[in-house]
């Protein structure tokens, strides 16, 4: 079995990987060996060290940044574009990959095992992402009782029990996916449109996915008034990308995305598709003439 | 003395042996009986579909009635395989219409099917009698109308949970006046409403109709009257269940329920209303198999329910039916087999307020002797309840644990649920399929590898520590044929070192792993019969070979490289610019 070991190759680039080399203690955020004939009972597993944490790119974060996380950002060779994970993130996700461009749906939710509702609870199903096939639901079964939820939210008692007549906020909470396409890349995203509560968190998550694959750079990410931003910056960053974000609504009528609120969007939005800004021109008007008779 | 059977004796042999691996074994005997065998085969089961051509199935089976295939990789009914992958069944169906015209039966599970196949198949096959879709997708409801139209011996219809381009319910008033043989219908998974009398005309004459099962869009009265028509169902999957209805529709639809004497299996159920779950008592003893998955019901009417059905081998149900449920569904259902409970939907886990725990599924190991079969997804678990489990059911033959958090350990010590699945996979002698959740440290992979020999098929996920994780499954488990992992931190060592055990498998998926680049030409290289498909949506030329892929889907054939791969999937044999790695990894 040692030469097995021995041969462990870095090929991340880390200077210090604890998983490579079995009988190093981890890194200093954790506590818990990794030897594998170590059977020493009195270490109690550091909690906070496997605890799920998540923030889109800007928002705050405590003490954790995890180590690795930042020397795989800056060893790894994908293009910086793509990597672009503000200094706040929290990471202590346990897991780090490095060039997932999936990245934002493959961390982890925010639930905090511990710290149940605190005043963080508002916090946290805002930073929520969805880790993409986690946990392994089908899709049918998870529309399906999205639209049964939907469906009997009126009043009737054949709801969760969390779900009562004239509760403001329901408990479970369905889900809302829309397919994400966009011009040129190979294929399809979806997003739970429910884990997002504002334009800037879609925005994010949206750059995150797809950035890859766009051709201009985005704003700066660090923490620069991001929370001042209204709905309508949201085409200012991405127009400086050269595409915009589109979106279907109900009336199969493609409009720009930030110009109604995020409620309304919400509801009416069944699909996204992000597009070169030269073909998304034609939109504006059109949106506008909505804007104007739904007002 | 020519101690040789005669064929003809022997074709009357083999017509006896009917399973396929029997078969598969008896056509290692010798030449004759090969051939033998191959001419009488009549159900073929392609397990992945780009394993094997179709027209190399076809001249080896001449006889083919049945064909069962599968496409995707399982990872993909959580949306791990991203759209345009393959799976296409377009070119399978042209190639029987072509070699194997009295085909009769097709079977097809995660394939793409488009209306084009549909029409294919009306048109192709004149005998054809069954037809059914699992998890498929790329059709309409116009390919459907081609398939009621043309199918004059239709026996089976079934969509089970595909998803469909539904353009209307016409196509269920398709279905010829004419045809009478039918045997099994599904359209659950559809959305549009098909036209009650059509439907009502299309039962009524249909004597040897067992299997119904409508969609969501079929009333609760409508359900009444067909159930009148149809009182010989042995499955049934209701419509919606919550209309409105007065008390005489109310008595009727009783009735009928209670008319249902051979009813074995009842599904659909959404929407259900509390207070026509007693519609449902009279069928309850009879009932073998009960699917309230989508029901949306409390735990103290779900027990009222399952106290009643005293002879349920298989039940699915949501987690609303929390621990004390579980315990009561013991006591009540003790011939219970196969036991998975759902979700209900919470994805904050935070504000979970259903009351269930791995207590719910202690208690069932308890009580139920036969119980073989579990899928189980809550929030929390045990290494004390994973051994309990273990020590009250070493029959168990597939145990899907699915600790919804990533990363959980044990609630109460904290630890990792190592010393759990060990116990687990030591007790469960026979265990075949296993999916792991919740933290694990390489050492709970040491201990499937060293006692999980008969385990086929593996799911892994968020789990381990590094390659020995990898390692120790693929050099123990023996009979290891599919094997699933996402998000676990091991590389290209382990991979390479048992290169050789994946000639012996079906498959392997690893999806956010650290397997780089330069292992996947490498193992290319090294292993012909396998084709190794990289599934990342950045060209490689792009980054250096030690830098990590995002999925590879690893599948031993005899096809060679296939030739509908879409522009994310790369390998050496399509992409010739990667070229050959010379990255010697040990």
């Amino acid at each position: 079995m040692s030469e097995f070991l021995a041969a462990e190759h870095d090929y991340i680039g880390l200077s210090e990987f604890p998983t490579m080399e079995a009988t190093k203690p981890t890194s200093d955020n954790k506590t818990k060996t990794t030897d594998n004939n170590n059977n020493n009972d009195d270490d109690v597993l550091n909690f906070k060290a496997t605890e799920l944490r998540l923030g889109l790119p800007g928002s705050e974060s405590p003490e954790r940044v995890d180590q690795r996380l930042c020397s795989l950002k800056s060893s790894c060779p994908v293009s910086g574009a793509k990597r672009v994970f503000s200094d706040a993130i929290n990471g202590s996700t346990k897991w780090v990959f490095s060039t997932d461009s999936s990245a934002v749906e493959d961390i982890k939710p925010d639930v905090p095992v511990k710290e149940k509702k605190s005043s963080a609870s508002a916090a946290a199903p805002a930073s929520k992402a969805q880790v993409v096939g986690w946990p392994p639901i089908r899709s049918f079964r998870k529309n399906t009782m999205a639209s049964s939820q939907k469906q009997g939210g009126g009043g009737d008692n054949n709801n969760n029990n969390s779900e009562t007549e004239g509760e403001a906020k329901s408990g479970p909470e369905p889900c809302l996916y829309v397919k994400v396409s966009m011009e040129g890349a190979p294929y399809l995203r979806k997003i739970d449109l429910k884990t997002y509560k504002s334009y800037v968190e879609l925005s994010s998550a949206l750059e995150e996915m797809f950035s890859c694959f766009t051709i201009g750079q985005f704003g700066s990410h660090g923490g620069c008034g991001r929370d001042g931003l209204n709905e309508s910056r949201l085409t200012d960053l991405l127009r400086g990308s050269e595409y915009v974000v589109t979106y279907e609504d109900k009336d199969s009528d493609w409009m720009l995305v930030g110009d109604v609120p995020w409620e309304m969007f919400i509801c009416s939005c069944k699909k996204l598709r992000i597009m070169k800004s030269s073909e998304a021109i034609g939109l504006a008007p059109r949106v506008m003439e909505k804007c104007r008779s739904r007002n | 003395m020519d101690l040789r059977l005669p064929s003809k004796v022997l074709e009357h042999i083999f017509s006896f042996v009917d399973s396929n691996e029997d078969r598969n074994s008896v056509s290692l005997v010798c030449k004759s009986w090969y051939e033998t065998e191959r001419r009488t085969r009549k159900k073929i089961f392609v397990r992945n579909c780009y394993a094997v051509t179709p027209e190399a199935v076809a001249r080896r089976f001449p006889e083919m009635r049945s064909l069962t295939l599968k496409g995707k990789p399982h990872f993909a009914d959580y949306n791990l395989v991203p759209d345009g992958w393959g799976g296409y069944a377009w070119p399978w169906i042209e190639a029987l219409a072509e070699k194997s015209p009295s085909l009769e039966e097709l079977r097809l599970k995660r394939m793409v099917v488009t209306d084009e196949c549909l029409e294919k198949i009306a048109a192709s096959f004149k005998e054809f009698k069954a037809l059914v879709l699992t998890s498929c997708e790329g059709f309409s409801t116009d390919g459907l109308a081609a398939i009621a139209v043309a199918c004059s011996n239709l026996r089976e219809l079934e969509l089970r949970e595909c998803i469909v381009e539904d353009l209307g319910g016409d196509w269920l008033s398709y279905f010829p006046e004419t045809l009478t043989s039918l045997v099994s219908l599904d359209f659950s998974c559809l959305d549009s409403a098909v036209k009650l009398s059509d439907l009502e005309r299309l039962v009524s004459r249909s004597p040897n109709l067992k299997s119904l099962k409508l969609n969501r869009a079929v009333s609760l009265e409508a359900l009444g009257s067909l159930l009148r028509l149809a009182p010989q169902l042995v499955e049934l999957g209701t419509g919606s269940f919550s209309d409105k209805l007065d008390q005489e529709a109310v008595s009727k639809l009783s009735q009928a329920f209670s008319e249902l004497k051979q009813l074995k299996s009842l599904s659909g159920l959404w929407d259900v209303h509390p207070e026509y779950i007693p519609l449902l008592y009279s069928v309850c003893p009879r009932l073998t198999s009960l699917n309230l998955s989508y029901a949306t019901v409390q735990m103290p009417d779900l027990v009222e329910l399952l106290s009643r059905c005293s002879n349920l081998q298989k039940l699915w149900v949501m987690d609303l039916i929390e621990d004390k449920g579980l315990e009561a569904v013991a006591s009540s259902c003790k011939e219970l087999r196969e036991l998975r409970v759902f979700p209900s939907g919470a994805e904050d886990l935070d504000e979970t307020n259903v009351a269930m725990t791995e207590q719910g599924l202690v208690s069932v190991s308890e009580v139920c002797p036969n119980l073989e079969s579990v899928l189980y997804f809550c929030v929390q678990f045990t290494n004390e309840a994973l051994v309990t489990i273990a020590r009250n059911r070493p029959n168990l033959k597939c145990f899907r644990l699915c600790v919804m958090e990533p990363f959980s350990p044990d609630h109460k010590t904290q630890k990792p649920l190592d010393e759990g699945f060990k116990a687990i996979v030591e007790g469960c002698k026979d265990l075949q399929r296993l999916s792991v959740s919740g933290l694990l440290t390489d050492k709970a992979f040491q201990y499937i590898g060293t006692h999980g020999k008969k385990i086929r098929m593996l799911s892994i996920a968020f789990a381990g520590e590094s390659d020995l994780m990898l390692h120790h499954l693929l050099s123990g488990c023996e009979s290891l044929n599919k094997l699933e992992i996402r998000d676990c931190p091991f590389g290209d060592t382990a991979l390479l070192e048992n290169a050789a055990k994946l000639e012996t498998m079906r498959s392997l998926w690893m999806s956010s792993c650290f397997v780089s680049f330069g292992a996947c030409k490498l193992l290319s290289q090294k292993m012909p019969k396998l084709n190794v498909e990289v599934i990342d949506e950045h060209p490689p030329e792009t980054r250096p070979d030690s830098s990590p892929v995002e999925r590879i889907y690893i599948y031993r054939t005899l096809a060679g490289p296939r030739l509908d791969m879409p522009e994310f999937v790369w390998t050496i044999h399509k992409n010739l610019e990667i070229g050959v790695s010379n990255l010697a990894i040990e």
